[in-house]
């Protein structure tokens, strides 16, 4: 079995859907960072059969928000003195800006380049987000 | 407080703000002559980046009748967007020459992002297949002066009710007003949008009743409001031609019309309502058209806080 040692200071991303661990590891632009992160894939999960993780050491100043979108359902854990001293509930953000691009080919987005893609919360339980040009409505499980 | 504000959405203003508007409107119609300086040293630019010589006209005439000036472009090639000027740019520009501005463009969104960037009142005069705003207050303008009310209306909507913009705005604008119930009558395939309906369905007291013919339900309804269908919705020519003939407002069906029902239309009209219909009384849409000018001088006023 692969082991990955716990972590001293830092985050632990926990019950990442599978195969959104790379996406969430992007976002954060993890590849970036010089402390030690680790990726862990397809972990066995007893709460949702596969799981990702994300564990980053040394580090805890982050914007989860967008997080949100990518999977609402996962665990964030703030590790200090090998201690969980914390945990974020992610919650779909009201706003969200430069994450979904509007795929409306009549929205004006698609010729004036400068202006950033904004969306919003219009319902939290089907996680549906309008463009706040166009209004034209993306659901969170088609993209 | 409508000095200073932009409108972008038909659902922008209040109904008290609304209420603001047409009292300014009917007060202009009664008296002209009270009104025709108030806008002097005034400028309303008008960047129409589509071509729409009904708005545009509408607009002007408003401005003009206000005793103000117009300059702007009726098409793109014209101006300084066809060298690639973003909307931003042009408004900020325009807002250095002109105190009010109005904005046709085909893309969605785009009076929005002018708005954005503006220092002066913007208004859209309608941004492709999304709003247009104006062509709502007219609309409201017209049901409550021939009407005397807002509510507690029978409205049917006929013709082209799933990509008609102003069908939209106009079914929910109506529905912040109490005890206005809907026909919506139109061809399966031009149905009002899913959306629209579940919105509509969530407001308890609003009835929505479908009908396929005119004659089934022309004798319950306050107001008519007839719609073109639009050619350029349609890919294929055959499904056009048959859905542009389902829907005909002619002699007999008026006939069975209430005397005091209203017909209104967004125009142009092809051919959803026989020219002889126009001799009726009852027939709005030119004084709709006439009450719209009315509308756009009072919001202009309002937004250049002239009264």
């Amino acid at each position: 079995m692969l082991t990955i040692n716990s972590i001293k200071n830092g985050i632990v991303i926990d019950h990442i859907k599978a195969g959104m661990g790379m996406k969430m590891f992007n976002h954060l632009r993890l590849d970036k960072v010089d402390y030690t992160v680790a990726l862990i894939m397809n972990a066995v999960s007893s709460k949702i059969g596969k799981k990702d993780i994300i564990k980053i050491e040394n580090a805890i100043d982050f914007d989860f928000t967008v997080l949100g979108l990518l999977d609402p359902n996962v665990t964030i854990n703030i590790i200090e003195n090998e201690i969980i001293t914390r945990k974020v509930k992610l919650e779909l953000p009201e706003k969200v800006e430069n994450v979904i691009r509007c795929k409306n080919p009549r929205c004006v987005t698609s010729v004036e380049r400068y202006i950033p893609n904004v969306f919003y919360l219009v319902d939290e339980n089907t996680g549906e987000y309008r463009c706040q040009y166009c209004d034209e409505i993306y659901k969170l499980s088609d993209m | 407080m409508l000095k200073g504000r932009h409108l972008i959405d038909s659902m922008d203003f209040s109904i008290g703000e609304l209420e603001e508007i047409f009292t300014l409107a009917e007060s202009i119609i009664k008296n002209p002559s009270n009104y025709s300086k108030i806008c002097e040293s005034k400028l309303l630019a008008t960047l129409f980046y589509e071509p729409s010589t009904r708005t545009r006209f509408s607009f002007e005439a408003a401005m003009l009748r206000l005793g103000g000036q117009v300059i702007g472009f009726s098409e793109p090639n014209s101006s300084s967007v066809s060298k690639g000027e973003s909307v931003a740019d042009t408004i900020k520009t325009v807002g250095c020459y002109a105190d009010i501005a109005v904005i046709r463009h085909p893309k969605e969104g785009a009076p929005r992002v002018a708005a954005m960037h503006s220092d002066i009142p913007v208004i859209n005069a309608g941004d492709g297949g999304h709003q247009h705003p104006t062509q709502t207050l007219t609309d409201l303008l017209t049901i409550k002066s021939a009407k005397k009310r807002l509510s507690g209306l029978k409205i049917g909507f006929c013709g082209d009710l799933k990509f008609g913009r102003t069908v939209h705005s106009l079914i929910k604008a109506m529905s912040r007003y109490e005890n206005n119930s809907f026909v919506l009558i139109s061809p399966d395939e031009l149905k009002i949008p899913d959306y629209l309906k579940k919105e509509l369905q969530q407001k308890s007291d609003i009835k929505i009743i479908e009908a396929n013919k005119i004659e089934e339900v022309v004798d319950t309804l306050d107001v008519l409001y007839m719609t073109r269908v639009q050619k350029e919705r349609f890919f294929n020519e055959e499904d056009y031609i048959r859905l542009r003939d389902r829907y005909i407002l002619d002699g007999e069906k008026m006939k069975l019309a209430h005397k005091d029902m209203i017909v209104l239309h967004p125009l142009p009209r092809v051919n959803e309502i026989s020219y002889e219909v126009d001799e009726d009384p009852r027939a709005y849409y030119f004084k709709q058209a006439k009450y719209g000018m009315f509308v756009r001088m009072a919001l202009i006023a309002k937004l250049l806080g002239l009264s």
